[in-house]
């Protein structure tokens, strides 16, 4: 039997440069990536991650909020977040927290989440496709003193305070239980993420942080000032919290830069060559050695 | 970035901004009254234009990255048939899933049952994303036109119980008009519809044929209810939901739309609640779905077209031959030329007809309420919009889906050989296409429909509109042609009206209305001149391809000869 509690989630989203449609363009001469160049999305696991709570919603009951740290531009994938089902969102920036490594990230969240107050389910993608760490996650959900689990393809049941999910490995599947509040970390293949519903687009449409207010009364220029704007979308239940560090009371030194024990050392530019490229043969002698070759390097195996 | 197939539609997003909604929406959406008790209800006609656009935005991403993908799969495995059961395809299923979760479904219904309240020349726009991305499932998408003859003259309670499940995607429709004797002719209709005068119930039996969607939870029935009639003036309309009375006999083996499940229905003492009034089967309610259903069929036809198009563009870049790619030959450049111009034509006309059903929907729904403090000037603009409707939409769904038809034709030539095999996507369209001018009346039969509209000079006021306005002055020889050509059309038109042979007007009629719809369509795309310089070339390349043709069946009309006719009996026996 399920829980009829309702159970309320929240959902840790990142902004990401889209490294998966990477051209010519995008790479400079010496390896590095022109982030600028790059459409900036939703890392795709963390959809994944506000798929899997939003199915918790639509089964359980309860509310789904969701928490991004980043630029005043990370704004759009909160916006997307309500248009697929968020209930809240919260706008976690501030420039002291810019050059955050993952320890100072998972920092801020912890601090942002606590702020939130109650909650039973943290939810997060596995990994983000720009760094690919896959670090922000458990490290906040040992700040925040709650258990994880990692590489969570589905849930089983949530019932008697506790989650049962089905965590997915190269090797396998395993299915633990653990005790609420914990923190998920969501793996792709957990669901297809459902599309951003018409109805919801419409209604929210407007929904913007203070710092965007300029560039949509350009575009609805039917609000004459900022402050009858802001009045249209506080009465509307439309704007959408900025949270800066002193409002989630993070302390200085464990924030940003200086909370970032990370340096990097060194950047190898690897530029691959048209020269590095081999042509195979189409006899299955040739491909056979190619097959051989790629198991000894460990390309495939 | 993701694929959309509105996004990567220049002229449809085009087709958006010229629509003027300005006049219906001031109807439709009671002066913009409704935004605080429907969070998406919009504030102002920006607003609603807006909203319009989000609506093809996210529909156009549903059907480019769920949708899309899997139609060839929807094909290949074809909606099922077992025990009595009818079953759509895995893919189908995904797709209308896909299409809940967005929320896309009651797209015409209004706010009060969970609808979008959309106009309906934004649904026909949907309509033909949806068939480009998967002809099929327009059948089962684009039937909501049930949902809204309901709402227009269904009682309270069974509006206020079915629609909302319409609007939440949990069941789709189905109109129920065919019989094995009554197709074209459904005046023939037999299906019994009888009254129990103690309870009121209505209960129906008899057998229908070639039911599109006919598994739908909620049909709308034609059967005879008056006893001892023969014609259309005995039958009625009838709602029915699925029950254990209602047995799916079969399904069609079909060429084409094999994800659309066509049946063979029996009903066996089936429960009916009769729709509006008694007799007014055919002539109103089912002529009510058919309008509007025609419009429909003719946005599947211009979607299918689309893909065909696209699908024979990026075949002539890839394919080389005689050292090059075959776009750069003439022979080929000149299909993809004549493709190309035929589709933004027909999607000129394919808006313009439905403004003019929106104008016509909202009055009528105003005056129905007759709340408003200027219904005789509502009731005067009512007309002139239905008269204009009635007269565009059998001329645009000749139009738009023979139109259809031909662009698959040069897409599949364009594409040679592997055209006709079933690893190309041309394959399935051109199968696909085929039965847009069969079903919801043939292209013949769209004329007759056409014909005595045009012959009461139903057209002419937007004619005359037309030749009044401004153009471009590098426009103007066009213009002259075209003025030219109108005066000949007003010439045909009154030589075929003053033809005392009926047989003879009959025959000729499918001239007339070919010269109406290629000069509409060419005052259309000339008009667009006026804001979009791109759409110059288009409508030179149109009036050029079209004026001859105007020309010729002007002289054929005017001479009306009788030598077919007359060969008839020798040739045909």
């Amino acid at each position: 039997m399920s829980d009829s509690r309702p159970i309320h989630c929240v959902v840790l989203v990142k902004q990401v440069p889209d490294t998966h449609n990477i051209t010519g363009e995008v790479m400079t001469k010496d390896g590095t990536m022109n982030r600028g160049a790059l459409p900036a999305i939703f890392n795709p696991e963390d959809l994944n991650a506000l798929e899997m709570a939003l199915q918790i919603k639509d089964r359980h009951g309860g509310t789904v909020t969701v928490i991004t740290m980043g630029p005043p531009k990370a704004a759009n994938i909160l916006r997307e977040s309500l248009f697929r089902g968020a209930d809240k969102v919260v706008l976690l920036t501030d420039r002291k927290f810019a050059g955050a490594d993952t320890l100072a990230t998972s920092y801020a969240l912890q601090c942002a989440v606590q702020k939130l107050g109650r909650f039973d389910l943290v939810l997060c993608g596995r990994q983000a496709i720009d760094g690919d760490t896959a670090q922000v996650g458990p490290q906040t959900a040992e700040k925040l003193g709650i258990p994880q689990i990692t590489y969570a393809e589905s849930i089983i049941e949530i019932a008697d305070g506790k989650v049962t999910a089905q965590r997915a490995f190269d090797s396998g599947t395993e299915i633990v239980r653990c005790q609420m509040p914990c923190l998920l970390t969501v793996v792709g293949t957990a669901n297809t993420p459902r599309p951003a519903s018409v109805r919801r687009r419409m209604e929210h449409k407007l929904a913007a942080a203070p710092g965007e207010y300029t560039a949509l009364r350009a575009q609805w220029p039917e609000f004459e000032t900022d402050a009858a704007l802001d009045e249209y979308l506080t009465r509307h239940d439309l704007k959408i919290p900025v949270w800066t560090a002193e409002d989630v009371g993070a302390t200085e030194g464990s924030i940003g830069l200086a909370g970032s024990p990370t340096q990097v050392h060194k950047i190898n530019f690897v530029v691959l060559e048209s020269t590095e490229s081999k042509t195979i043969s189409p006899t299955p002698e040739a491909i056979a050695a190619m097959v051989a070759e790629l198991v000894h390097e460990y390309i495939v195996g | 970035m993701s694929e959309n197939f509105f996004l990567d539609n220049p002229d449809l997003q085009f087709r958006l901004a010229q629509l003027d909604l300005r006049e219906a929406l001031e109807l439709k959406e009671k002066g913009y009254s409704e935004t605080e008790l429907y969070a998406a209800a919009p504030r102002n006609y920006a607003d609603a234009k807006e909203n319009y656009r989000i609506v093809l935005e996210v529909l156009g991403e549903v059907c480019a990255e769920r949708v899309a993908p899997r139609a060839a799969e929807a094909d290949e495995e074809g909606a099922h048939f077992e025990d009595g059961e009818v079953t759509y395809a895995a893919p189908t299923l995904e797709a209308i899933e896909a299409l809940r979760q967005a929320e896309l479904f009651g797209a015409m219904l209004p706010r009060q049952f969970g609808g979008l309240n959309l106009p309906e020349s934004i649904y026909q726009m949907m309509v033909e994303v949806v068939a480009r991305a998967e002809s099929g499932l327009m059948t089962v998408y684009g039937l909501q036109e049930i949902a809204s003859c309901l709402e227009e003259y269904g009682d309270e309670e069974t509006k206020a119980r079915i629609l909302p499940k319409f609007s939440r995607g949990e069941v789709s429709g189905a109109m129920v008009l065919t019989e094995a004797d009554a197709g074209s002719d459904l005046g023939a209709v037999a299906t019994k519809a009888t009254l129990d005068e103690a309870t009121g119930q209505w209960h129906l039996n008899g057998v229908k044929r070639f039911i599109t969607n006919g598994l739908a939870d909620v049909s709308l029935v034609l059967a005879r209810s008056e006893e001892g009639s023969s014609d259309a003036r005995g039958l009625s309309m009838f709602v029915v939901e699925k029950d254990e009375t209602v047995k799916i006999r079969r399904i069609e083996n079909k060429l084409g739309i094999h994800s659309s499940p066509t049946c063979e229905i029996q009903y066996n003492n089936t429960p009916a609640i009769l729709l509006g009034k008694r007799r007014f089967g055919l002539m109103r309610y089912s002529m009510n779905l058919m309008n509007g259903a025609r419009l429909a069929v003719g946005a599947q036809a211009m979607g299918i077209a689309e893909a065909a198009y696209r699908e024979a563009d990026r075949y002539s870049k890839e394919r080389i031959q005689f050292g090059k790619p075959i776009r750069s030959l003439p022979a080929v450049s000149r299909l993809l030329l004549a493709m190309k111009v035929d589709l933004e034509a027909s999607r000129a006309l394919l808006a313009e007809t439905a403004s003019w059903v929106d104008l016509w929907k909202v009055h009528e729904k105003a005056i129905g309420e007759g709340t408003a403090p200027n219904l005789d000037a509502l009731r005067a603009r009512h007309k002139q919009c239905q008269t204009l409707a009635e007269t565009l939409t059998p001329m645009v769904k000749y139009c738009a889906t023979e139109m259809g038809n031909r662009v698959c034709y040069q897409a599949m030539q364009v594409h040679g050989g592997v055209g006709y095999m079933r690893e190309f996507n041309i394959e399935r369209l051109f199968r696909d296409v085929r039965i847009t001018n069969i079903y919801e009346g043939t292209s013949q039969l769209q004329v007759v429909a056409a014909i005595g509209k045009l012959l009461n000079h139903s057209l002419d006021p937007l004619l005359a509109e037309w030749q009044a306005a401004e153009y471009p002055a590098d426009m103007a020889a066009e213009k002259a042609i075209l003025v030219e050509l109108t005066e000949l059309f007003g010439k045909a038109v009154d030589a075929l009206k003053a033809q005392p042979e009926r047989d003879r007007v009959d025959y000729y009629a499918c001239d007339l209305v070919d010269m109406a719809v290629w000069l509409s369509c060419a005052w259309l795309l000339l008009r667009d001149t006026n804001v979009l310089e791109a759409k110059k070339p288009v409508a030179r390349v149109y009036v050029a391809s079209i004026a001859a043709r105007v020309r010729a069946a002007g002289q054929v009309v005017l001479a009306s000869d009788p030598v077919p006719l007359e060969a008839i009996p020798a040739l045909l026996g």
